[in-house]
């Protein structure tokens, strides 16, 4: 994506920035709330359309994307919470994930002609098997709801897997997890980056600095920082941006002991 | 006791009738989450394409298919032009719209066909069966109308639990916009719904028409019992437009039996208050929150 500038209104939401995922690398999306993360990925899926701006996958420029054309291009996403169908088993949910791989068209799938039979067959053994992977099999007839929040994340994971996509896009896949749980996503991730590229949207520094090749920083909508883990967290703009926060609680904590101690 | 037989045969059978129409308007409702009170005008629409094919001298099973099958197409192109534009609008603008719909096609069927009472023949006899010499209130005809929307539900559960496009359409239904980023074309499965559920009500439409007269107008009655019989089972449940179905028929049945044939709308009506006021979300909802 090069030179991306989205405004909602008046209000500048992205301006000029450019990112690139590499094949096979992990490409880590940071930035302070309200940075643009979200919105820079609602436009690497063809949710928000750019003002301005191009957006090139595997040499092609993508014009006028649409999110219904982002698993045929090759194209996962996990959302932010899990996002999963309610009234749908695990199997079933990962199931509708593994669409694009049916063969059999529209109309032979509604009247249930022998080859769709057998495609219905393939689906539900591709989604297993993406189940498998994320060790969810034994949840595969439970109902979303009934999950624990961690596994219906691991399931919604799987879900985007299964599409067998060239690059995935993770939003958030940390939030709401264990310290544990984050470490094993971690190992995932890397492993995944073997098979496919990953472009990653989170908060939990420790796992962005453990898992990403690259790194992109935004702040205010404006890209402020890019490079590897190492000469990203060197960048003194970085540390302003988003350490920032931390060294005002560090100042304000500093001001309460003293004002502690003065009434003590 | 053989009125009580009778009078409970006969709420069966009209049970089944509502609740064909009311998983007619569950299906939309569950996939557009709009309202269709253009339903029973469509309904009749495909009834009087039948009867106009009958009294050309086909069959009553060539009616009945080339009317289910005009009954998709309606409700394919009617969702495709008419209620796209609206969707995930302001919701009025969708009940506005299937509110014009019902009184437009009304009035197409009124010039087209003509408004005046025809009798629309039946495949099965209307005489009851006699075990010595009592005769109950079960005719081949009601055995037709249960085996027919029975028939016709397992064959929508088995496309919607059993199929790729079932599966991608409850999860349309479920999550229009996850469903999109999975890939799924949404458009389609709407179309694809109102095309189904309009085959379903249809098929209501005939059935009603069974052995009677059909009117522009004829469906009007059914329109307000399916619509009890969908609030009763809660609009997002097919199985609870089925139960709500089998049950208003049956009440309603009873009422006309036992008090008077008078108070069979009166009552419908009655029961859709309490059922508002009492389980907003239909008898078998588990859900407590819910927008009207």
């Amino acid at each position: 994506m090069t030179g991306i500038s989205v405004a909602f209104g008046g209000v500048s939401a992205l301006s000029d920035v450019s990112l690139t995922v590499e094949p096979g690398q992990v490409h880590g999306l940071i930035g302070p709330n309200g940075a643009g993360k979200t919105t820079l990925f609602n436009v690497a899926c063809g949710l928000v359309r750019p003002d301005e701006g191009r957006i090139v996958w595997n040499g092609s420029e993508l014009r006028r994307l649409r999110p219904s054309r982002l698993t045929r291009l090759g194209i996962s996403r996990t959302l932010q919470g899990v996002g999963l169908f309610r009234g749908l088993t695990v199997l079933e949910n990962v199931m509708v994930g593994a669409h694009r791989h049916a063969k059999a068209g529209f109309f032979s799938a509604l009247f249930a002609v022998p080859t769709s039979d057998k495609d219905d067959a393939r689906l539900r053994a591709r989604a297993m098997t993406a189940l498998e992977e994320l060790d969810a099999t034994g949840y595969a007839t439970r109902y979303p709801d009934s999950l624990p929040y961690p596994v219906q994340k691991r399931v919604a994971l799987a879900r985007a897997l299964v599409a067998d996509p060239e690059l995935l896009l993770l939003d958030e896949p940390a939030s709401g997890l264990g310290e544990d749980e984050m470490h094993e996503l971690g190992d995932l991730i890397r492993t995944l980056s073997g098979r496919m590229s990953v472009l990653l949207v989170e908060h939990h520094m420790d796992l962005v600095m453990r898992v990403c090749d690259r790194i992109t920083v935004l702040d205010s909508g404006e890209q402020i920082a890019a490079g590897t883990p190492a000469e990203v967290q060197a960048n003194p703009a970085v540390t302003e941006a988003y350490l920032g926060d931390e060294v005002d609680v560090a100042t304000d904590a500093a001001a309460l002991a003293a004002a502690d101690g003065r009434e003590g | 006791m053989l009125q009580f037989v009778n009078v409970t045969l006969n709420g069966l059978v009209q049970g089944m009738i509502f609740a064909a129409f009311a998983l007619a308007l569950v299906l939309i409702w569950r996939s557009t989450r709009i309202v269709n009170f253009a339903q029973g005008s469509m309904a009749a629409a495909t009834t009087f394409i039948a009867l106009a094919i009958i009294q050309a001298g086909q069959s009553y099973w060539v009616a009945l298919v080339v009317a289910l099958l005009s009954g998709f197409l309606i409700g394919a192109v009617i969702e495709r032009v008419v209620i796209r534009p609206v969707e995930g609008g302001p919701e009025l603008n969708a009940v506005i719209v299937t509110l014009g719909l019902f009184v437009a096609i009304q009035a197409l069927i009124a010039i087209v066909f003509g408004s005046s009472f025809q009798s629309f023949t039946t495949p099965f006899g209307l005489r009851g069966f006699t075990f010595g010499d009592t005769t109950i209130l079960l005719t081949p005809n009601s055995l037709y109308v249960i085996g027919a929307v029975l028939v016709t539900m397992l064959a929508l559960i088995a496309l919607f639990r059993f199929t790729r496009v079932g599966l991608a359409m409850r999860a349309s239904a479920f999550g229009q916009e996850v469903a999109r980023l999975l890939g799924v074309r949404v458009g389609r499965m709407l179309t694809l719904g109102w095309g189904l559920a309009a085959v379903v009500g249809s098929l209501s439409g005939l059935l009603i028409a069974g052995g009677g007269l059909v009117y522009p107008a004829y469906m009007d009655v059914i329109i307000v019992s399916g619509f009890v019989a969908a609030v009763l089972g809660g609009l997002d449940s097919p199985i609870g437009a089925v139960v709500g179905g089998l049950l208003l028929g049956l009440v309603l049945s009873y009422v006309a039996g036992y008090l008077s044939p008078a108070l069979v709308n009166m009552s419908a009506l009655a029961i859709l208050v309490v059922v508002l006021l009492v389980r907003p979300g239909g008898l078998f909802s588990s859900s407590t929150a819910r927008r009207a």
